[in-house]
């Protein structure tokens, strides 16, 4: 067991070591992986709102972009305006089609070591990379500085309000110096360069550690020292995203809907907005004008939980939209849900109704997130 | 549609037993108390043996009465049970058809009445305590009682060691 459990998983890998294989793996985007661990996903996930757990998330896919072109080429790409990041700031950016379809979220970090760090999702690995392949190729035709690095490194997810005590006890660096959508590279538990950013998919406070992957086992085996840190599988990084009101790709958002219907219009910089040179800015931005005729928002409901694919319905009973995401909330003790609903549906407070089993439940559009997040601002 | 759905709160959401768990799966975190099968699921049945489906509901039929619930394994695959859809008393229910479902947090799992017959009773314990079904999954979480029409049915049902050995073709 010298690799990690961490990449374990991947077709022709080794073996995750038996330490960090989950209680019930599970396929996802071609890898094996944990959907939870011995005590199961309830106490999971309310494990990491009161205290801290560890997802293993090296299956998303992790580049670097060098070059002096670099941010010309990642906003060739995605809407997001990168010039404005500050060094070693990130943001969540899209990735857009010509029809302004969503090809993929992703983090993207300018560090101070001359080169953007790009973290995208596990199921848009291939896609994205030949995208970004492409587009490289057409730039240094043209003479421009640009070139792609995949990275081998684990991805650790450390998340909860005792995330911040916990990796504290392993640095030199002040964490408290790192706000939310801030990274740097550090020795954490005495394994040099690892790029800690402060985020999360989770809601609470926490990081992501890009780690080299011969040295991942050793930091998880550190950080699971502490009796604070449990293990945490899919299952729980699934609902936790949800009640915070993240997206998960491929479920709530999808090549066929673009970031105005998905409530996502603040990832548009004002600056590429003004120039209007994103991929599937025209369609955008008149959309943006005219209103989209569906859109992205938050459910709740009594009853029976709500699940992706479920009906939902108008005052006069007649089909409005389609949940892309459910699951009764293990914090609020209610059922939480997203969809999508024709337009006049969407203000926070509309009364609707939703379809389980050939039986209508009432349910209220609901602001997110459901549950307030807990995002580090330093001082 | 028959299936009235009880309104079960999410109520005593976090479950005090732990699944059981295979040594070493959590280091360090120490092992639950009575990880044995028999330890979890309370002592065998006096009753009549339990007879299986495919589907992993199992019936134990006593003075012409079933009584419904679902397998060990079922459970354990499912999850933590936090909210219990099952049918109104009365319900008249062909073999295979859908009754209700058992929802955890990640996923529905839908019930089908391993008999024919009507459903003379259902477990009102579970509205309060959905999880009962992981904790005591062959005695106090069972899920309905329902009359036998045809006995003869219970012969295409699975007997204990036989539905043992189906377990493990499909974990293979």
């Amino acid at each position: 067991a010298t690799r990690p459990g961490c990449r374990a998983g991947r077709p022709g890998g080794t073996r995750s070591p038996e330490a960090l294989t989950g209680l019930l793996m599970v396929p996802f985007a071609g890898w094996s992986l944990p959907a939870h661990y011995a005590p199961g996903h309830l106490e999971s996930h309310l494990h990491t709102r009161r205290h801290c757990s560890l997802f293993d998330v090296s299956h998303m896919l992790q580049s670097r972009v060098y070059g002096r072109d670099r941010v010309k080429f990642m906003e060739s790409l995605v809407v997001g305006d990168i010039a404005e990041l500050k060094p070693d700031q990130g943001t969540l950016t899209l990735l857009t089609n010509e029809k302004g379809g969503i090809v993929d979220d992703l983090i993207v970090t300018n560090t101070s070591e001359e080169h953007l760090y790009v973290v995208s999702n596990a199921g848009c690995a291939d896609k994205d990379l030949a995208i970004m392949k492409d587009r490289v190729k057409e730039l240094q035709a043209a003479g421009s500085d640009v070139h792609l690095e995949v990275m081998d490194n684990a991805l650790l997810a450390l998340q909860g309000p005792s995330m911040a005590r916990v990796l504290q006890a392993g640095l030199s660096n002040d964490l408290g110096k790192l706000s939310f959508m801030n990274s740097a590279t550090m020795t954490v538990f005495g394994v040099p360069g690892c790029r800690v950013t402060r985020c999360g998919y989770t809601g609470e406070d926490g990081v992501e550690i890009s780690v080299p992957a011969a040295r991942a086992v050793e930091l998880v085996e550190r950080l699971l020292g502490d009796p604070e840190v449990w293990l945490a599988g899919l299952a729980a990084r699934d609902s936790l995203r949800l009640e915070a009101g993240l997206c998960l790709y491929g479920n709530d958002i999808d090549e066929t809907i673009t970031p105005v219907e998905a409530s996502l219009v603040w990832t548009l910089g004002k600056r590429r907005r003004t120039a209007m040179d994103f991929p599937g800015a025209a369609v955008i931005m008149a959309q943006i004008k005219e209103k989209p005729k569906r859109r992205r928002v938050g459910l709740t409901s009594e009853g029976p939980p709500v699940r992706a694919h479920t009906a939902i319905l108008g005052p006069e009973g007649r089909r409005i939209g389609t949940v892309t995401s459910g699951c009764p909330s293990p914090s609020l003790r209610k059922n939480i849900a997203m969809g999508y609903v024709e337009a006049a549906y969407g203000r926070a407070g509309t009364a609707l109704a939703v379809e389980v089993r050939k039986q209508q439940h009432p349910a209220l559009v609901t602001k997110m997130p459901f549950v307030p997040t807990h995002y580090y601002m330093a001082k | 549609g028959h299936a009235a759905v009880l309104a079960v709160p999410l109520a005593s959401i976090v479950r005090p037993c732990p699944l059981p768990v295979p040594a070493g799966a959590f280091p360090g975190r120490p092992e639950p108390a009575g990880s044995t099968l028999e330890a979890f699921c309370g002592p065998r049945a006096l009753e009549q043996p339990r007879k299986f489906t495919d589907k992993h509901e199992w019936i134990s039929v006593d003075n012409g009465i079933g009584t419904v619930g679902i397998s060990n394994f079922a459970q354990e695959a499912l999850g933590d049970v936090v909210y219990c859809s099952l049918p109104e008393v009365g319900t008249k229910l062909n073999k295979h058809d859908e009754f209700g479902a058992l929802e955890s947090v990640k996923a529905a799992s839908e019930l089908y009445s391993p008999l024919t017959g009507e459903v003379t009773e259902i477990n009102a314990a579970l509205a309060e305590n959905p999880g009962l079904v992981n904790k005591s999954c062959y005695q106090d979480g069972w899920l309905i009682k329902m009359t036998v029409e045809n006995p003869t049915e219970l012969d295409e049902l699975m007997s204990e060691d036989a539905y043992e050995k189906y377990i493990k073709s499909i974990e293979e």
